[in-house]
């Protein structure tokens, strides 16, 4: 076992991790953030994207170890300050972009990735952009206009129902 | 999983060493292998971890060839080699999603030699130097089949060596659930002729099209290689496509990549 720090959602927090912990593991089990789901567990769901400095990852396909000292936000990171649902997770709420809400906590953080390098998306750039996250919910429809509504844009002429 | 050693080393030197230890294996951004460890396929003794060795990632130009480290990931090559060597950039960004491109690398993709992988397409094509920690290897020698490269046990690719084309362009036909190449086509047109490079299609792995070759090395048009086919012996059958199928696209993608060169 070895020690293991990150910066969660802006708090610095420790465990122990194997060689073989994931990232994913380490952040539910080891720190008891549950928020990030683990879906496939092999890589192509999308379910525990998580940002490491910065960047949208598949914390299911990434060793802990590896990342020690890194920054991570989780969905749990995604809320405002007073604990109130963040611009991106609202628009989710808002727009009907959720059914069992099991894909959720990633197409969020890969929504968020999205918009942090691209704050005005065409619904098919968010589509492109939400390629390695599968919901088997939604059909798509919701979670691309609630992408599109989080940031700012008019979502009216979309003809998806919504509201 | 079965649970490993894990180091993660800050140069070259201490990477080979750690690689010399029994059942140590290279792992780079982990796509691929942690996958497979998962499935039991694969049980190192120790990982060691390539991921913290500045000198194996970045971008960079010397002249005529763009450099590019083998620990740098996918999303990188996608913006920073794009003013340099535009098709080689696309390539980049089309493989599987951000997520996976936000980690994968470009030696994990060619050590692993995956026959339906994007990058052995544009290396061969490219006839690029794949540099490891003690030799060159030319393009042509390094790809020998499915998974299999010219890589000993414990030999790190460092860089691969891309000499910068006149005009090219990748083709992709999508693989719309694993999101890897059902079949694609890396043409490059160099002053000394064209190099066409075949991905996804083969039973034994990336492979260099030379009759399209030196048909568009006369005429650098679609219209040069329409009337040019490949066998569908030889060809992946499978349940996303037959080998016929395969190699049908192989000649539509080929075109396609010549109409699509800049
Ligand atoms: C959902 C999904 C979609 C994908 N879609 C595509 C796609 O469309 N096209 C495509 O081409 N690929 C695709 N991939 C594969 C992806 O590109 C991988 O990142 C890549 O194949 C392996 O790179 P890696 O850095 O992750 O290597 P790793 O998984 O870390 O390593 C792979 C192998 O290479 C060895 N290795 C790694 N680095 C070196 C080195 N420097 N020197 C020597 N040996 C080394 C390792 O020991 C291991 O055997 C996809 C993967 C996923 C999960
Ligand atoms: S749980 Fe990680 S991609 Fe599905
Ligand atoms: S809401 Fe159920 S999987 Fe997406």
């Amino acid at each position: 076992m070895t020690k293991v720090t990150l910066t969660v959602n802006g708090r610095s927090m420790s465990g122990e991790a194997e060689g073989r912990t994931l990232l994913s593991s380490f952040l539910r089990d080891t720190l008891g953030l549950t928020g990030t789901h683990v879906g496939c567990d092999t890589s192509q769901c999308g379910a525990c994207v998580v940002h490491v400095d910065g960047l949208a990852m598949k914390s299911c396909t990434v060793l802990a170890q590896d990342v020690n000292g890194a920054s991570v936000t989780t969905i749990e990171g995604m809320a405002n300050a007073d604990g109130s649902l963040g611009r991106v997770q609202q628009a989710f709420q808002d727009h009907h972009g959720l059914q069992c809400g099991f894909c959720t906590p990633g197409m969020v953080m890969s929504a968020a990735a999205l918009l942090a390098e691209n704050p005005k998306p065409t619904e098919a750039e968010i589509r492109h952009h939400l390629e390695g996250n599968i919901c088997r919910c939604t059909g798509y429809h919701n979670i691309v206009k609630a992408v599109l509504a989080a940031s700012g844009q008019d979502v009216s002429g979309l003809g998806v129902a919504a509201e | 999983m079965y649970n490993f050693d894990f180091v993660k080393p800050a140069t070259i030197a201490e990477a080979v060493e750690a690689l010399s230890g029994e059942e140590a294996q290279a792992l780079s951004g982990g796509q691929t292998l942690l996958p497979t460890m998962k499935q039991r396929l694969n049980a190192p003794a120790t990982l060691v971890s390539l991921t913290g060795i500045a000198e194996m990632k970045g971008v960079t130009r010397d002249g005529d060839t763009l450099v590019i480290g083998a620990a740098t990931p996918h999303a990188v090559v996608a913006r920073d080699a794009a003013a340099h060597y535009p098709a080689l950039a696309a390539l980049a960004g089309q493989i599987g999603d951000p997520a996976v491109r936000n980690r994968g690398t470009i030696g994990g993709s060619i050590a692993n030699n995956d026959p339906s992988a994007c990058y052995p397409s544009a290396v061969l094509a490219s006839g690029a130097v794949v540099v490891t920690n003690t030799r060159e290897i030319a393009a042509d020698d390094f790809f020998q089949g499915l998974f299999e490269t010219a890589l000993h046990d414990g030999e790190i690719i460092t860089a691969v060596r891309f000499p910068i084309p006149q005009k090219a362009a990748y083709a992709k036909f999508l693989q719309p659930a694993s999101r890897f190449a059902l079949t694609g086509a890396f043409v490059a047109q160099y002053a000394a002729g064209v190099r066409v490079a075949i991905t996804g299609a083969s039973e034994s792995g990336v492979f260099r099209w030379t009759e399209a070759e030196a048909a568009l090395s006369g005429n650098f048009t679609p219209e040069a290689i329409a009337g040019l086919s490949v066998a569908a012996d030889g060809m992946i059958g499978d349940l996303h496509g037959t080998p016929d199928y395969r190699a049908h696209l192989v000649g539509v993608m080929t075109r396609r990549a010549v109409t699509a060169a800049r």
